[in-house]
Order: C-alpha cells, then structure tokens, then sequence
C-alpha cells in the first residue's frame, strides 16, 4: 500500500532535515529548503520531526493515495484539493484509499511540503532520506518523482488527530520582497568598497536558474573586484580564487555580476570569490522565493545572527507546546 | 614550509572557513592537510564536517553546541600547536586511471557550447595546447599522461577529484575555464581549468576546458563495483592519479568490465614524502612509476 504519483509536478522530491557529514566529499546536507515549514507539517501529525516529506516546487504534483492516510501541507500557499474539493492548509487532513490530491498554483511561496502520518518511508542513504539529484542518491531512487512512482508510508502515531490545525501565529507570512540577512566575509576583501556598497543598496530580482542548489539574481549593478594579479592556480577572471570550499549559503558574483547564493543541494567548493554568507535562519526565506520574487542583503553580526537563530528555536518550541497540548 | 598565518572567516553561522594561502603549492596543501587531521582527532563537539580543499579548509558546525568564538579560539591554538609539526608524509595510493584522450562523447558535447569558449574555431584540446606552447594535441597528451598528479580536494559534486599536476610549478598546464559555464558535461569526463585537472564523477554543468573520458567509475551511489564496498566516492584526497592514455578498442574493452561488474582500477599502496618529492620532482616520479608498473 502506498501514494501513487499520476503527475510528478515540476519538482517535487523526498527531503528530511538532510545529511551531515559527507560534504567533505562533495555530497552536500540537501534536506528541505523551508525546514521551518517542513518541522511545522511533521509536528501537525506528531510525526517524528525528521520524518521524510514530499517538498513540491511551484506545480505541485497529482497523488492517489491507495491506502487511508493522514497528511498535512504547510509552506507555500498552495491550496490542496482531495478530489476536486478544496482543503486548508496547516491542517491535519483525512483522505481515503482511492481519492486523489491535487494543487493549486501558489499564490504565494515556492514550495510547499506535503507529510504524511508515519512519513514516507523510502530507504536511508547515508544517514538521511532526503534526495540529492545531483549524486543520485536518496529519496525515491536517488531522484524527482516521476508518473508511476509509488511511496510507502510509514506507521502512523496513534495521537494523530484529523482537523488539528497550526494557529494563524506560527504562519510564516511570504512576501514578494524578502531581506536575506548575511555575515558579510570570506573574500569580500576582493570587492572595491563601492561594490560592496552597491551590492547591500540595490534590489536584486530571482532569475531563472533558482533550484535546490543555488538561486541566481539579477537586476542589480555590476560590481567590480580589486585589481590584482592572479595567484599561482586561480585563473585570469578577477572573480576567481583558488578552488575553495563553499559554504551552504554562500554567495558568490561571477565575473561581478550576477550573484548566486548557495542551498541545500550545492556544490561542495569551486573558483569563484565568495563575499559572504546567509544567515541559516534565512535559508528557508530563500526556499519560499518564486522567479521574479526581489530580495535584498542585509549586513548583520555573527552576535545578531545567533539571536535570530534562537528566536526561530524559541517559535518552533512553541509551537511544540502548542500542538502538545490541544 | 609557509610561515604566514591562517586566514579565518566565518561564513554565516554555521562554517568556519580558513585560507592557507591565495596561490596553490603542495606546501599549502599539506599545512591544510594538518591542520585538518589535528581538528579531526580532537573529535570537538559541535562539529559536523571538516572539508579539505587546496590551499584552504572549511569547518560545518552547530553553533547551539560551540559557539563560534570557542570554535575559533580553538582551531587557533591547534594552529600554533602545529606550526612546527607539520606532516611532511602521506600514507596514500597511487591509483592509475584510463582515459581515452579526445573521445566523441567530450567533442560532441564542447562542439555544442563553442559560443562559451575562448576559442569558439578550435577544440578545448587544440586551444590548451597552443595556449601552453606545445606543438599539436598529442604533445599536450604526452604533457597530461606523463607525469602524476596529487588529489588536493574532493568535491564540487559528489566524490570529484581536484588535481595538481606534480611537475615544476613553470611546466604545469595552465588553461582558463569557459568564458561561461557549460549546463552539460558527459559523466567522467576529464576537465582542467587553472592549474587544476579533474574528473567530473557525474553529468552535469561544468565550466573547466574537456579534454577526455575515462572509462573507470568514481562514484557510484549503489555500491555496485568492488572497489566501493567501503565508500560510494573513490578518491581521497592525498591519493596520487597517473592517466594512462587508452586506444579506442581498449576503452571499450574496460566498459564491458566495468558492466560485467569485473573492473577495479589498479591501485597501489605508497608513502609519499613531500620534502623528498620537492628535493626531486623528475626522481619522484620514476619512484612513482615503479611502485606502479614493477611487482
């Protein structure tokens, strides 16, 4: 018994909170790029919080449940549909053997994360459920769903309550402008002192390229780097560096253009210059861009980005609490 | 031995990245490679992954276990505590890998992005070879296949080898990347870009010039090979990568191994010597050769 993919959608794949450990090889954490949202349907259906869920990008896909299930959708709005009906979102939801669930576009956010009671039980690969497409490995057969693919689901916990449902409170409202805090650093020493100006004032727009592993921006002004002349190993570009280590998160301007920040699924290192970092709290902020949606950067300190990552800790812990006892 | 002293930067809160030095040398590498193997065997709390690469390193943690600062106060001390230990010596392997040299896989794929190349009326491997001063293709075959190269970082994609070719710094092959990134590279394929050779373990985008493929897997996600009982990446950093340039027939031939199951590269133990190396780099490599080629 299992969910039976009739349409895969645009892109949707099994994520969990994702894998440590193995970056030092090249395989990066992947894992839900809105954890935030991920935590937040798991808890609905007292899941346990890593439990793998679908993440559905843009286009959600059509499902036929063939066993009675329980499932909650948070993330992006994107209304879900049970045969034809509309349903809410965050909110515990009862279907049938035999029905089918559906999306609407959304109508704001990018990515909606689909959990069912018990999860979806594909097999770990290195410590992890969550698919790394680029490796192949994890989630369904190491890739995106496709028609035809059938989910197991795991045993679900015997509190899970139908109509359970998150207070309007702990929603994370998506806005089409966001502003992506980050710790400015790593080689941002190559930008000119005008650059770096630039590049916190100017309202940069998501491009086309934005997937799990980096999204790319435009719209903003050129930056120029300090000439110099290339270390032995770099390359001739201003912009390149001796092939480094990338963090999740980084953000990198090739040929000081267009800036493209690192997620969950990125390359593990390469030779362009990286001027800063995303803070982690801000990561699910990017997971929940559409194209065309504009952000921009926000200098912080490594004092005010550990306050913001507890804030978000202290949220969930209510919400944890909240759930726990309704 | 380089004197000056590591350069720290966060990246976000959850990294902690180190440069070594700008510029690439082996020394680089191997202070790096220290400083790593010293973080490793402390086995700090909070610590998720040590990432190598060239001539820096990058640490991934969680700032709820150690705080950044603590982090840093004590990757500094074991900075100075290594300063004046630093390993010279490497127990690694030697690993020989085939390639056959300007494929129609590789050729049918750069003809399809010329407009991302310097050189839009040449291949990548007559451009690389007039660019570094050699008279036609196969001399620049000769120059890649005859001398060993030193894996100095794995990544980019799952298990891909970066390599630094071990020859004096004035006879490596230097070649720029494409003027803009390829969106497709055939799996395996042998690239270079810089000062650095690699191996792209998977299809995907790429932006370093194509020289060749090789028929021998490097990552294999279902462990299905032998040689990846223990590891889904083949390469480590450290290990030592002799190409030996394949005949069309012989290329095929390791592929039906390789899809028989049958196939292992030819590795060999080896401990390498950096000072030895560096005293004798033309020495070195016969030394290399023959841990290779005489049983």
């Amino acid at each position: 018994m299992s969910i039976k993919v009739i349409k895969p959608g645009l892109a949707t794949s099994v994520q969990d909170k994702g894998r440590e450990g193995y970056y030092h090889l090249g395989i990066p954490p992947s894992g839900a790029m809105d954890q935030y949202a991920m935590t937040l349907a798991n808890l609905l259906l007292k899941n346990d919080e890593n439990a793998a869920v679908l993440e559905c990008a843009l286009l959600g896909p059509e499902l036929l449940f063939q066993q009675d299930a329980m499932v909650a959708i948070c993330g992006a709005r994107m209304v879900p549909k049970i045969d034809g009906q509309i349903m809410p979102l965050d909110t515990v939801l009862d279907i049938k053997a035999g029905q089918t669930l559906r999306f609407n576009y959304p109508t704001s956010g990018a990515r909606a994360y689909l959990a069912v009671a018990g999860g979806i039980d594909v097999p770990m690969a290195l410590g992890s459920r969550s698919t790394y497409t680029l490796g192949s490995l994890g989630g369904h057969e190491g890739r995106r769903l496709i028609a035809g693919d059938e989910l197991p689901i795991g045993q679900p916990n015997a509190h899970c309550q139908v109509g359970q449902s998150l207070p309007e409170e702990f929603i994370t409202n998506i806005g089409k402008e966001t502003i992506l805090r980050i710790i400015p650093g790593m080689y941002i020493h190559r930008l000119t002192d005008d650059a770096v100006e630039r590049f916190y004032e100017d309202s940069w727009t998501v491009g086309s390229e934005a997937d799990r592993i980096g999204y790319r921006f435009k719209d903003g002004r050129p930056m120029d780097f300090i000439p110099r002349k290339p270390p032995f190993g770099a390359g001739s570009d201003p912009s390149n560096i001796v092939d480094a280590c990338y963090p999740i998160g980084s953000i990198q301007i090739p040929a000081g253009k267009e800036p493209i920040v690192l997620h969950r699924d990125a390359v593990s290192g390469g030779g362009y210059a990286t001027i800063g970092t995303v803070i982690s709290t801000d990561m699910d902020l990017i997971g929940q861009m559409q194209p065309n949606y504009k952000a921009q950067f926000k200098p912080i300190s490594m004092a005010e980005a550990l306050t913001a990552r507890k804030l978000k800790q202290e949220k969930l812990q209510r919400v944890r609490e909240r759930l726990k006892h309704s | 031995m380089l004197s000056q002293p590591i350069r720290y930067t966060f990246g976000g809160d959850e990294q902690l990245f180190a440069e070594i030095s700008d510029e690439m040398s082996l020394d680089a590498f191997f202070k790096s490679l220290s400083m790593v193997e010293a973080i490793k065997k402390q086995a700090m709390e909070g610590i998720l992954d040590v990432c190598l690469a060239n001539a820096s390193f990058q640490i991934r943690f969680n700032p709820d276990v150690i705080h950044p600062d603590d982090l840093l106060i004590k990757v500094k001390a074991i900075e100075s505590l290594t300063r004046h230990q630093q390993s010279q010596c490497l127990e690694t392997r030697i690993v020989e890998i085939p390639v056959l040299y300007n494929d129609p896989w590789t050729h049918e794929t750069l003809m399809r992005f010329r407009d991302r190349h310097q050189d839009p009326n040449a291949t990548d491997l007559e451009y690389a070879a007039r660019i570094n001063g050699l008279q036609d293709t196969q001399a620049f075959i000769d120059a890649h296949s005859g001398s060993p190269w030193f894996v100095s970082m794995v990544g980019f994609v799952s298990g891909l080898p970066f390599m630094f070719q071990m020859v004096e710094q004035e006879k490596q092959l230097e070649v720029p990347k494409y003027l803009s990134p390829r969106t497709d590279t055939p799996k395996q394929t042998l690239g270079h870009g810089g000062c650095f050779g690699c191996i792209y373990s998977v299809r995907g985008a790429g932006g370093y010039q194509m020289f060749g493929v090789t028929p021998s897997p490097i990552y294999d996600p279902l462990q299905s090979l032998s040689y990846f009982k223990d590891s889904m990446v083949f390469f480590r950093t450290g290990d030592i990568v002799q190409f030996k340039p394949l005949a069309r027939d012989e290329y095929d031939h390791i592929l039906e191994q390789v899809e028989a199951g049958d196939y292992a590269p030819k590795t060999r133990p080896f401990s390498f010597n950096l000072e030895d190396y560096q005293a004798d780099p033309e020495g070195y490599k016969k030394t290399i050769m023959e841990v290779l080629y005489v049983d």
